[in-house]
């Protein structure tokens, strides 16, 4: 050792890397977590992850809680799509207590979780984009998100987090605006996607910050529990809405985009070919909704008094509605015994829900398979030994959601 | 590393999506007349295990049974391995706790796919409390790292052989194991709380009104336990 080195202690080993924090509050972890990485130089050796720092104990709070008041704790999951979360909690609910829908409820809920998913991939694809150093798409991108929440709003009243939708149906019929502002986003839409991806799929410097960076093989992202376009980048054609259909996908025509390496730039074009497939499922979907003539067009909830809040008119004239309203309020209505395991297609994998009723008021028991949480845990694998700057673009690329991570 | 001729080549390929519907729909009218049924894979257990699994159930057609705790790794490892069950894909693995099944309290709940037949099924099983050990399934499921570590975090299920079983949503430091039954949720009309930004007691006056009890105030200095419970 020359002079020039500071003396360690005697006996002690020098370290030849560096610890960095990147978090818990930074501000490209895009959430609240941690990362302890371990540098030598640029590169990374090492990672360790540490998360729960939002964790809110939502499994435990819906053992004491009626279905109703549960969906809201799913909304604060993944919040960039909690309509897509809230109607996994519907579907589940109605298939343990064996509610049929409507098609019509069907395809309106059709629209409304398209919609979430191209929400859902803008802000990532976009956040991707800023992560890499590209603000424009980002800021670009964010007023036409805009017009989704808008109709969010026209539909239940709020636009984040939306608790949107009922056991067996909606809360009110969409109206005419609400008809509108798909109608205006359907054809606004379209445009702004194309100029996106414009700005960044034969972008060079997108390519080559992302081409490369952070692939996963399928047969690993397979043994790693990925689901959803991180899966589908890696070339598995594994989608809950053509492998499991739910609330009558089987009746739409669309494709499953597939990448080859699983890495981020893949994730990205197969978010973006998802955007293209849920706009035309809205559009089908929104053409299906208006051949509903007449008494059918008014149809947005199943018949399910036991678990569907009455109508306000109703509760104050008749006395079998206030009945009802009372016990649904009130939680008082015993579940059928059983176990059910339910899933959709969430925006990031398969989002699923194990319930376990006893029979009782409140679940016994209920789980959520949260697919930010399961594939998380690749990140060592696919960081090690890539750039810090890579390890930034593949956390934003796996589209990782605090909130979901840490239920 | 050329970026231009590698990301041409990279493109093409990553463009050529494929038109899956009417696969997946000509593969699942082919998956009734095929025999990965839920009887089917009941039969290939028995045969494998004999009366070691038990309780075969179908709560809405998903085929749910239980096996010994010795005996889970040998389970999910012939389902895995078996060229026709190929259950490969872990999709969810959690805890539930029954406080009455005494000797048997603990729960830990498989759920595996088999993405080729696109078949579900359910594995469960049973420890007892005192004594929660089941062998950890990482070696064949990567995915099964935090899922586990989840698992013994909320119910102190302790998988022998785990890489890394610490807590990973919860701090470090906590001494129990919070999902049990044992520790029911606050009640939420209690009063004694210090807790005045929700207006229930606290410095800020509210709650000094008097009760039968005396002060909310006074009821916050005395032992919290005693006084409610």
């Amino acid at each position: 050792m020359s002079e020039t080195h500071i003396r360690l202690p005697e006996g002690s080993i020098e370290k030849t890397t560096t610890t960095l924090n990147l978090g818990p509050t930074h501000p490209a972890t895009h959430g609240v977590m941690q990362n302890i990485l371990e540098l030598d130089g640029e590169r990374i050796v090492s990672t360790e992850q540490t998360i729960g720092y939002i964790h809110r104990a939502f499994e435990k709070i819906a053992e004491r809680r009626p279905l109703y008041q549960i969906t809201p704790l799913t909304d604060r999951l993944n919040y960039c799509s909690s309509p897509l979360n809230n109607m996994g909690w519907h579907l589940t609910c109605e298939k343990l207590l064996g509610v049929k829908t409507p098609k019509r409820v069907d395809y309106l809920r059709i629209i409304i979780m398209e919609l979430a998913r191209i929400s859902d991939h803008l802000i990532c694809n976009s956040i991707v984009g800023v992560d890499s150093g590209a603000y424009t798409g980002f800021l670009y991108v964010m007023q036409y998100r805009e017009l989704i929440y808008e109709i969010y709003e026209e539909i239940c009243g709020s636009r984040l987090t939306t608790n949107i939708g009922r056991i067996g149906g909606f809360e009110r019929n969409f109206n005419d605006i609400a008809f509108q502002k798909i109608e205006k986003f359907l054809k606004e839409y379209p445009g702004v996607q194309r100029e996106f991806e414009n700005l960044f799929t034969r972008n060079r410097i997108f390519m080559e910050r992302t081409i490369g960076a952070g692939p996963i093989s399928a047969e690993r992202a397979l043994n790693y529990g990925f689901t959803g376009p991180n899966l589908r980048a890696a070339g598995v054609d594994y989608d809950v809405r053509t492998q499991n259909p739910y609330s009558s996908y089987e009746d739409f025509d669309f494709k499953v985009p597939v990448g080859t390496t699983g890495d981020c730039y893949d994730r990205f074009l197969v978010r973006n070919e998802e955007i293209w497939q849920s706009l035309s499922l809205v559009e089908q979907a929104y053409k299906k909704v208006k051949e509903f003539k007449g008494a059918d067009a008014e149809v947005y909830h199943a018949d399910v008094p036991e678990y569907y809040l009455p109508d306000k008119k109703d509760v104050y004239t008749k006395m079998e509605a206030l009945i009802w309203h009372f016990k649904i309020i009130m939680g008082e209505i015993d579940m059928p015994v059983g176990e059910v395991y339910n899933s959709v297609e969430g925006a990031n994998g398969e989002v699923g829900f194990y319930f376990v009723s006893d029979g009782g008021r409140t679940p016994y028991r209920l789980h959520f398979r949260r697919p930010c949480f399961i594939y998380y845990q690749a990140y060592e694998e696919l960081t090690k030994g890539a750039m810090l700057s890579d390890a930034i673009i593949v956390m934003s690329s796996l589209n990782l959601i605090a909130g979901e991570m840490d239920a | 590393m050329k970026v231009t001729e590698y990301s041409e080549e990279k493109l093409r390929a990553s463009s050529q999506y494929k038109l899956l519907v009417s696969q997946l729909k000509a593969r699942g009218s082919e998956l009734n007349t095929m025999s990965l049924t839920n009887d089917y894979i009941k039969q290939k257990l028995t045969e494998k295990f004999g009366d070691q699994v038990t309780g075969f159930e179908e709560p809405y057609g998903m085929l749910t049974f239980e096996a010994p705790k010795e005996m889970n790794l040998k389970v999910l490892n012939f389902l895995n391995d078996d060229p026709e069950l190929k259950f490969r894909f872990l999709t969810d693995l959690c805890g539930v706790h029954y406080p009455d099944n005494k000797g048997r309290e603990l729960a830990t709940v498989y759920h595996l796919h088999n993405l080729e037949d696109n078949v579900r099924i359910r594995f469960k099983v049973f420890t007892d409390i005192n004594k929660p050990d089941d062998y950890t399934a990482t070696g064949l499921f990567s995915a099964a790292n935090w899922m586990e570590r989840e698992t013994y975090d909320f119910y102190g299920i302790n998988f022998v052989g785990h890489p890394n079983l610490k807590r990973i949503l919860n701090v470090d430091e906590m001494d129990y194991f919070p999902m049990r039954k044992e520790y029911p949720l606050e009640d939420q009309s209690r009063i004694d709380k210090d807790d005045e930004m929700f207006g229930r007691g606290g410095s800020l006056g509210f709650g000094t009104e008097k009760t039968d009890h005396g002060t909310l105030i006074e009821s916050d200095k005395k032992n919290v336990g005693e006084e409610i419970v």
